[in-house]
């Protein structure tokens, strides 16, 4: 229907790319796809950054979804030129001008120059050079990955702030990247044409959306993981909400609905409840057998905060203390690491975790507090390396708490080997999990939300 | 459906929009150009201060509209956004009604408002008062009825529509979709002219997949250097080119580090303007600790940016011994 002023191979690959798009896990339905082409007929498509906004406008309609479709429609329409070209067998004049006057550090200025302009064509230009520039010197390896990395040290490209030589300009960190992604495709453009057919297309590897494994991984990274997490779960409070148990009467509506019957309020109206917030006491393990984990576990709880009513984070080893205040204080995770350290006191002497203690004390400290609206967390690997468990007292936690959940941050295979004891505590909790992806955590949060179990 | 004003393409979007004093990016002015081609509601999310209302308002200024807006919040509903019946006029009706004695049959009327023994107020209850209390005269028109009633074409501005709760936003989808109301009493009611529709969002909450559905998608991020030293001059003509890259590479920098609250466009161009009012000629590192609390508004935001902007300034000045008195 929409292909008035389209050219005819075009529909086809743009129904082909939304395929790709769904294949990744975007949510691209046939009326993305219609508005997609009406946008078309609309936008000048030759022109290549109007065509490129145009479909994201239509069709990519989160920021996740946003940068699903950057990476795919790099690849796809890169992929789609090139097969074009093998099948028509178009060559292309391999013989860059220029290239081979140039000696190394001609080169790198000229490069230097096209990336600080950021012009895409220069820069495409600068990036064969480059290529020829290095080919001549025998050093290709011909896997691409490598090739780009190789190049660029030999450049001496450097983000900003690290310039080589001081009196250089700095370059934009964005800027050298751009640079690095024209390598990359030219590099693969040459390939291609050595080769005459195409690499295999794989899904996308950065989309694997694994645990920041280190602690000193960047802590923003962490907070964006948990900004997502916390959408879902403020989408998550606004399904739970229902009209049907309500208990205040919202006079507003009810004079309106009673209209009706003659201004006579013989139907009541309600005010919708709020959400549910429960009490949440987490308790995570920071020895050092489950540290990463740990680290972004309370930080992915504190980033939560204010989704629940209260929240009170304890850690230990061998003993436990509270540090919900050092969280509420500080953002900096450097920070609260060093001073969890060195005011937190949980270990004495081995540093080796000791579970039947932690329940003793923390059973001392707070079974007071502990009501049935309450929800304990405990992140651990319940590895007790050796020690006396003593799950009797963890079960008379469990049954003072209303909920009691376990997250262990390693793969459910492992439970119960060696010295843990995951088996004697799991008896007790509401739920177990293992919790080693976003993806795990996320359904935990679901559950935690009073959201509908996952199904295992 | 295009209006006199309406642009006719990409390039001309954007050169209105900055007519106006909008500096639009490509994807900003394709997707404002688009909502008027199509006809489309635009869903615009973002971070907070990015100019997401802006644009909405640059759009109602460049094309001559009328801006209407709804602002969302938590707990709004229908009465609020679409329209109300104005009950306690309707209630006056009625009891004018029943204290008039002429009608053809008063003392059904008089039993009607109040009377316990009214016994299911039937149909003829409320006779022809019935078919009067719920006319237009008595209806509260809310933003939205109001502008798919307006017969001018208008700029339908709803903002931060992630405040709402997901029955909100349910119920918008006639609006967006068909650009009509139902209303039970009255029926339906159509736009008589084709509103431009910009909904915003902070992005605090998931939108369903219905509502995006309906809309076209732009997202707003805090733009390069380039961009925004430009919309500080445009606010900010007074302040010098060399000072305003400083300031805007400052803020970059700023907004690096992983802050409660990132300073916003808005808060750049306070700052451009409280520099000019203070005279200064340079972002050193005293003049950066004076100034700093107009970008960062968190406590804990100050500390972490006094640390390692405030340094790094005092490093690059070659002032640090004299910052640090």
């Amino acid at each position: 229907m929409a292909s008035g002023n389209l050219p005819q191979g075009l529909a086809p690959r743009v129904v082909a790319f939304c395929e790709e798009l769904r294949g990744e896990g975007v949510a691209v339905g046939t009326a993305e796809i219609l508005d997609a082409f009406a946008a078309l007929e609309a936008v000048p498509w030759t022109n290549p950054a109007d065509f490129r906004e145009a479909l994201a406008a239509t069709i990519a309609k989160s920021q996740e979804d946003r940068r699903v479709f950057e990476l795919l429609f790099e690849r796809f329409f890169f992929r789609a030129a090139e097969a074009e070209a093998l099948e028509r067998e178009i060559r292309e004049d391999r013989r860059y001008d220029g290239g081979e006057q140039l000696d190394l550090d001609q080169l790198r200025e000229a490069i230097r120059q096209a990336i600080a302009q950021g012009n895409d064509g220069e820069m495409r230009d600068a990036a064969r050079l480059a290529i020829a520039a290095f080919g001549r010197r025998g050093e290709g390896s011909g896997v691409v990955g490598v090739d780009v990395q190789r190049i660029r040290r030999t450049l001496g490209l450097q983000a900003s702030g690290r310039a080589i030589e001081a009196d250089e300009p700095t370059l934009e960190r964005e800027q050298v990247q751009t640079f690095e992604r024209h390598l990359r495709r030219e590099l693969e453009r040459a390939l291609i044409e050595r080769t005459e057919k195409m690499p295999p297309s794989r899904p996308l590897a950065e989309l694997d959306r694994a645990l920041p494994t280190s602690p000193t991984q960047d802590l923003a990274a962490v907070h964006r993981a948990v900004a997502q997490l916390k959408r879902r779960l403020a989408t998550l409070g606004h399904e739970q909400r229902g009209r049907k148990r309500a208990a205040t009467v919202d006079m507003r509506r009810t004079m309106r609905a009673s209209l009706e019957t003659g201004g006579v309020p013989l139907r009541l109206r309600y005010r919708p409840r709020r959400p549910r917030r429960p009490e949440i006491y987490v308790l995570c393990d920071v020895s050092t057998s489950v540290t990463s984990a740990s680290v972004f576990f309370l930080s992915v709880l504190h980033a939560l905060h204010d989704s629940f009513r209260k929240l009170r984070s304890f850690v230990f080893i061998e003993r436990i203390s509270e540090i919900t205040e050092v969280f509420e204080r500080e953002r900096d995770f450097r920070a609260i690491s060093e001073q969890i350290s060195r005011e937190g006191g949980v270990a004495d002497v081995s540093g080796y975790t000791d579970y039947g203690r932690v329940w003793l004390e923390f059973f001392d400290e707070i079974s007071e507090d502990l009501d049935p609206r309450s929800t304990v967390i405990v992140l651990g690997d319940a590895r007790t390396n050796g020690r006396e468990p003593h799950a009797e007292v963890f079960a008379r936690v469990a049954e003072r708490a209303g909920r009691t959940f376990w997250l262990n941050p390693e793969p459910r295979l492992y439970w119960n080997y060696g010295d843990s004891v995951m088996a004697a505590y799991e008896r007790h909790c509401t739920a177990a999990f293992e919790c080693w992806t976003t993806k795990h955590l996320e359904d935990f949060v679901n559950v935690v939300a009073g959201g509908v179990p996952a199904a295992e | 459906m295009a209006a006199g004003a309406d642009s006719g393409s990409v390039a001309e979007a954007k050169a209105a929009l900055e007519r106006v004093g909008y500096l639009a990016d490509e994807s900003a002015a394709l997707v404002a150009y688009l909502a008027q081609a199509l006809g489309k509601p635009v869903l615009v999310e973002g971070p907070a201060g990015v100019g997401k209302t802006e644009l909405a308002k640059a759009i109602s200024r460049a094309t001559d509209r009328t801006l209407i807006r709804l602002q969302c919040y938590e707990g709004l509903d229908e009465a609020k956004a679409l329209y109300e019946w104005n009950y306690r006029k309707q209630l006056l009706r009625i009891q004018a009604t029943a204290g008039d004695p002429s009608p053809a049959t008063p003392e059904r009327i008089r039993a009607a408002p109040g009377s316990p023994v009214a016994d299911a107020p039937s149909e003829d209850v409320a006779g022809d008062s019935w078919e009067d209390i719920f006319a237009e005269d008595f209806l509260l028109t809310r933003p939205l009825l109001e502008a798919i009633a307006s017969t001018e074409p208008v700029v339908l501005l709803i903002d931060e529509i992630d405040k709402t709760d997901q029955e909100f936003e349910a119920m918008l989808l006639e609006v967006l979709s068909d650009f009509q109301i139902s209303i039970p009493e009255l029926g339906v009611i159509e736009a008589r002219t084709h509103p431009i529709v910009v909904l915003t969002s902070n992005n605090s909450r998931e939108l369903t997949e219905a509502l995006k559905r309906r809309c076209l998608y732009l997202w707003l991020d805090y733009p390069e250097v380039e961009r925004e030293m430009a919309i500080v001059r445009l606010h900010a003509p007074e302040l010098d080119q060399r000072l305003a890259r400083r300031l805007v590479e400052v803020i970059h920098m700023v907004r690096q580090l992983d802050l409660k609250k990132p300073p916003s466009i808005a808060e750049s161009i306070d700052w451009a303007r409280a520099l000019l009012l203070l005279g200064a000629d340079d972002i050193d590192a005293s003049v950066f600790e004076r100034t700093m609390s107009i970008i960062v508004k968190h406590r804990s935001d100050i500390d972490l940016v006094a640390e390692r902007v405030g340094v790094q300034l005092g490093a690059q000045q070659g002032l640090g011994a004299e910052a640090k008195g």
